[in-house]
Parts: structure tokens; sequence; C-alpha cells
């Protein structure tokens, strides 16, 4: 029988005593250990979208909803820009930028987006294909690998799509059978909830969706037969259509610190119809937006976690009074004042590791149910079954409140007088 | 195998509490009686390494436990020495068969079950070994205090007011037990009391009396 053994049998002896202090050690380890799993998912999916993309241009609004809307595709867009306002931005003459990639959105499919853009963007994400051929002609798409996955396509499958983001079977468009002709490989990127086309697809979309609305109302409707006319991918090709629109476009700069690059937004903004933004900046303050919301989380947990050691520390106290004739006992069989401070040690660390298995447990299983949530609501895949480093500092943390809250009560017992005690009737 | 030598202590503000030197060989048994308030209890803890001594010496199996320091007085009572309470105080969360064992593995000796199992069986409550100690008898608890004080063999066995409470049938009973035991483990046996009882059936004897 060890003191660790004997420790044990203490705890285990009252549970009843004990069980408050413990679930609320383990929920303020439970929160600390939720936010460090959910911030550091959330900032990987951030960083691994930001893909090097330096501005991105799109219709005047709020430039962190056209961030969000263009590389995270988990907002509406801010409007549309034609692509006459847009064309010097797209020439591949322009001496400032590498890459422009033009995105069109719009309609969606079991609330996967469909995005109109060129083979650009597959190779940002470094997108490799798993099966078929990257989009050709209209109508073709190319499926990221979520989509494949929840929506059970194949290659050469056809589907037809819906407006907007919300699915709804009022606004299906009849007419736009999409094909696929492609299914990328899995990228933990962005790219993974797509579904990719040629921007004049989105265009006959929507065409689609005016004659639809004609339609209803004449009753008369002429048919649109995809393949009359096809258009590549090229940008040059948007170019022939200047009365045409686009969501935005996602531009990497030839040289990041090149001074008029630096320059280059500011000169959208203030210039043009249009608005640029930085996707870093735009990011960075919305970590810091949600910052004060985690910062609140973790100071709530902080308390909570010290609230517990203090409970803990209450019961240790109250079992070591009620226990003081166990204790002297324990002296009279031939342990020393080290051996009974350090069964009362125990006794708080183990208490503060059961409350660190009940907090990490808490929130994993939370994590994984809000990542389910966030799955369905954004299409955004979050984990809980992960195990973060930080959380072994979690647990260092937590047993040294343990230590702390039995730090006391362990010297009362050192130091209690034998000879008195068991004089005592 | 225990002696004592010009023992006195004084507690804090009264007066000094001059004890008669005893000596008790092993298998032998003494008796010390004394009516309440003479310092039974003193000298017990005193013999028991439990006080520490102020004055005079007491001498365990030729080694003088006033010259021994607060870990190695704990470990060396934990291993020779036996104490069997008044009010007898156990590890409520373990079993009857843990609270023996417990002795031994503070004593810093191996816990070694069957030698716990075999004694609870001689002084017959073995059938009780797997029992939590809250849910027995105060007369079992005294037998397991008993055991525990046994388990480890010691050179001397230290026995506070363990017939007070019982009829004179079972004050015969655990006083016979008491020596038998001892005698097996080949402990000296300090019997303290008041019970003038036992005065009659114990011949070595010292009577405290107030100065």
């Amino acid at each position: 029988m060890s003191i660790l053994q004997l420790a044990w049998r203490n705890i285990i002896k009252n549970p009843l005593n004990l069980l408050m202090s413990i679930i609320l050690f383990g929920l303020g380890v439970g929160l600390i250990s939720f936010l460090l799993l959910f911030n550091s998912q959330l900032k990987e999916k951030f960083d691994k979208n930001l893909a090097e993309i330096d501005l991105v241009v799109g219709a005047k609004g709020s430039p962190l909803q056209m961030i969000l809307c263009s590389m995270y595709h988990i907002d509406n867009p801010t409007g549309n820009i034609p692509i006459k306002n847009a064309a010097p931005l797209l020439r591949d003459l322009h001496p400032l930028i590498k890459k422009a990639i033009p995105l069109s959105l719009g309609d969606n499919y079991k609330s996967f987006r469909i995005v109109g853009t060129n083979h650009d963007l597959v190779e940002l994400y470094n997108g490799k294909l798993k099966d078929g051929s990257l989009w050709s002609k209209d109508f073709e798409v190319t499926i990221g690998r979520s989509v494949a996955d929840d929506t059970g396509l194949k290659v050469g499958d056809k589907f037809i799509s819906s407006h907007g983001f919300n699915e709804d079977d009022d606004m299906s468009h009849d007419h736009s059978s999409f094909i696929v002709s492609g299914i990328l490989e899995g990228t933990g990127s962005v790219l993974d909830q797509l579904i990719l086309t040629n921007t004049a697809t989105i265009w006959l979309v929507h065409e689609h969706e005016e004659a639809g609305a004609q339609e209803e109302t004449s009753q008369t409707n002429v048919g649109h037969d995809h393949n009359d006319h096809s258009h590549d991918n090229s940008n040059a090709d948007l170019l022939n259509h200047p009365d045409q629109e686009i969501t935005s476009v996602l531009i990497q700069y030839k040289s990041r610190t090149n001074f008029q690059a630096l320059n280059f937004g500011r000169n959208i903004n203030e210039n043009t119809e249009m608005q640029a933004a930085s996707p870093a900046i735009e990011i960075n303050r919305l970590y810091n937006m949600i910052g004060v919301g985690t910062d609140a989380l973790r100071s709530l947990a902080i308390l909570i976690a010290i609230v517990s050691a203090l409970s803990i520390f209450i019961s240790l106290f109250k079992s070591m009074r009620e226990r003081k004739y166990e204790l002297a006992l324990i002296r009279v069989l031939g342990a020393g004042r080290i051996k009974v401070f350090a069964l009362i040690i125990l006794e708080g660390l183990i208490l503060a590791a059961i409350g660190f298995a009940i907090g990490t447990l808490l929130s994993h299983v939370g994590m994984e149910l809000v990542a389910k949530h966030l799955k369905a609501d954004f299409r955004y895949s979050f984990t809980g079954w992960k195990w973060l480093s930080e959380e072994w500092m979690v647990f260092g943390v937590a047993l040294v409140l343990g230590f702390v809250a039995a730090v006391i009560p362990a010297i009362q017992a050192a130091k209690t007088d034998i000879n008195k005690t068991l004089s005592e009737k | 195998m225990i002696s004592t030598n010009n023992l006195t202590y004084k507690y804090q503000g009264g007066t000094d509490i001059v004890f008669p030197d005893i000596v008790c060989e092993e298998k032998d048994i003494l008796l010390i009686l004394g009516t309440s308030g003479v310092g039974k209890t003193t000298l017990l803890h005193l013999l028991g390494g439990i006080l520490s001594i102020q004055k005079g010496s007491v001498n365990i199996g030729g080694i003088e436990i006033n010259k021994l320091s607060g870990s190695g007085l704990d470990a060396f009572r934990g291993q020779n020495i036996g104490i069997i309470f008044q009010q007898n105080h156990f590890v409520d969360a373990l079993t009857v068969l843990e609270n023996v064992m417990l002795a031994q593995s503070l004593a810093g000796k191996k816990a070694d079950k069957n030698a716990a199992k075999q004694l609870l069986d001689r002084l017959n409550i073995g059938h009780k070994a797997a029992k939590n100690i809250r849910d027995l008898s105060q007369g079992e608890k005294q037998r397991v205090a008993i055991a525990r004080a046994l388990i480890n063999q010691p050179k001397l066995i230290l026995a506070d007011e363990p017939t007070s409470a019982l009829d004179d049938i079972n004050c015969q009973e655990v006083l016979n037990l008491l020596h038998e035991q001892a005698k097996a483990a080949g402990s000296a046996l300090v019997v303290v009391t008041h019970d003038t009882r036992l005065k009659d059936k114990i011949a070595n004897r010292v009577i405290l009396q107030t100065i």
C-alpha cells in the first residue's frame, strides 16, 4: 500500500464530496482547452487559405466581407464589378501583377459554391487532379474533395444548381445542368469545398435565370443550347466581354516590396469604382475582433479554474480535519512528516488530474460537436480528435493548481502534533 | 527489552511528572496502573516515541530513543513499537486487511498479504479481512488493532486501557490474547490502565502516583 494508493483510496472513498470541485475544475480546463483547439484550427484554416494572395479587388462595400467571400467562401459577395472596370488588372502585361485570377460567384449545389474562374486558382492552392480533367467547356465543372465526398458526384455525373448559398428547391435553375469533368485531391484548403467552372458558365446560368423568370410569366421558353458557343479559360477571353460582370479578382504581385505595389490597393480604392483589400490585414482585423470574445472567454475559464482550485483547497482542508486521527495514526505507524505532506499533495494532484481528464474529454467532444455544426453551416472541416502540444501545458498548469490548492492543508497535516491529537478524546 | 531511567516530563506551565524506572523483558508483561491524571498517557506516549523525551532516557532493544531525530524516531516507531490505543483509529478508506498491511508498508517493510491474513485468522477475524473497517463492531476493531500492532513483530507492544470498556469475561480474554500474541511475536508487552481488575492477574506491575 503505497502513499499514492492511499491517496487514491481516500479520494474514491467519498467521491460525492469532491464531485463539485472536480466538475468545476474540469469545466475551467475544458473551456481553456476548447479555446486552444478552436483558435489553432481556425488560424490554420485561415492561414492555409491565404495562399500568397496579396490583394483582392471587388465591388465596394465591406473589405472584410469581400475577403471572407472571395477567399474563404463564408459570406456573400459585396456585389459585382463590370469587366471593363477590372480590365487593367486582367491584362497579361500589367507591370506589377504576376497573377490575376477572376472569380464569379453565385449558384451552389447542395450548399457547395459554384465558382467561375480559371485554372490558376487550382494551381494557387496546389490542387491536383484525382480523377478526370479540369474543366474546359461551358458547364463543365471540376469539384473539390469535400464536394465529391459529400455529394457522391463522380466524373460524368450531371447536376442542377440552386441560387444563393441556401439550398432552396424553389430557386433551382431548371435548365442549368452541369457535368463533372474532374475531381481534385484534398488540399485542406478552401479548394476542397468548391465547384469550379469557367467564368462564362456563371453568366450563362444567370441568363437562364432571367429567361426562367420570363418563362413563368409568358409560358414560352426558348431553350439555350450550351454547346452553340464556347469560351476558353483565359483572361483575354474575359476582356472580349467588357459588359459582363465578375465578382472579384485575386491578385499576386510580382514583387511585394515594390513601392508601387504598396500603393496599388490605395490607388484602386481612391480612383476607381472598385475596392481593393489586403487579405493579411483584413484577417488580422478579424482575429482582433474574435480576440475580444476569446479573451473574455479565457478570463472566464481562468476564473473558473481558480475558483475550482479554491474549492479543492476547501475540500482537502475539511477532509484533513476530519481525518486528523487517521493522519496521526499514519504517523504512529511509522510515516514521517514528509510522507504525510506527500499524501495530501498527491490527493490534490490526483484531483487536478481527474479534473484535467474530464475537461479534456469535454473540450474534445465539444469541439467535435461544434465541428459538425461548422461543417453543416460553412463547409469548413474542423475536428475534435486532435491533440495539441499546448494541452500538455494546460496539464502542467492544472497540476500546479492542484499542488497550490493542497499545499496549505498538507503543511497543516505535516505539522500536526500527534501526541496532542491522540490525547484528545 | 525496554527500560527507562529517570524519566521526567513537564508540560508547559505545569509541574514535573517524575516517572518510576520501569523494566520489561521480551515475552514478559508489565502493568502500569494509575488513576486518571497521573500521567499514564504521557508515559505511554513517551515510551512509544510519540512525545519527545525532555529528561531521562528510554531504551528499547538497546537503542536509546531519546537520541533519535524526528524522522529516525518515526521509522523506529513504525518498525519496533506496536501501539494499541484505547480508541482505535483506522484508515476508513481501507479494508480490514489493508489496514493491517498499511502498518507493514509504513514501517518500510514489504507488504505481506499472507502474513497479514494469517495473523487475522489467529485473532479469529480472518473472515472479515475483505470488509471495510467501518463495518466492524468495536470488539472486532480491537482485534484488528491488535493485529496491526503485532504485524511487524515489534520489540515492544504498548496497550492503552485495552480492557476498560470490557466486562470481566472479555477482559480476561483480551488480556490472555494480548499476552499470547506478544509472546508468539517475542515482544515485551506494556499495559497502561486504571482497570484494577488487572492487578491480580499480572504480577509484574508499577503503580503511578501523584507526588
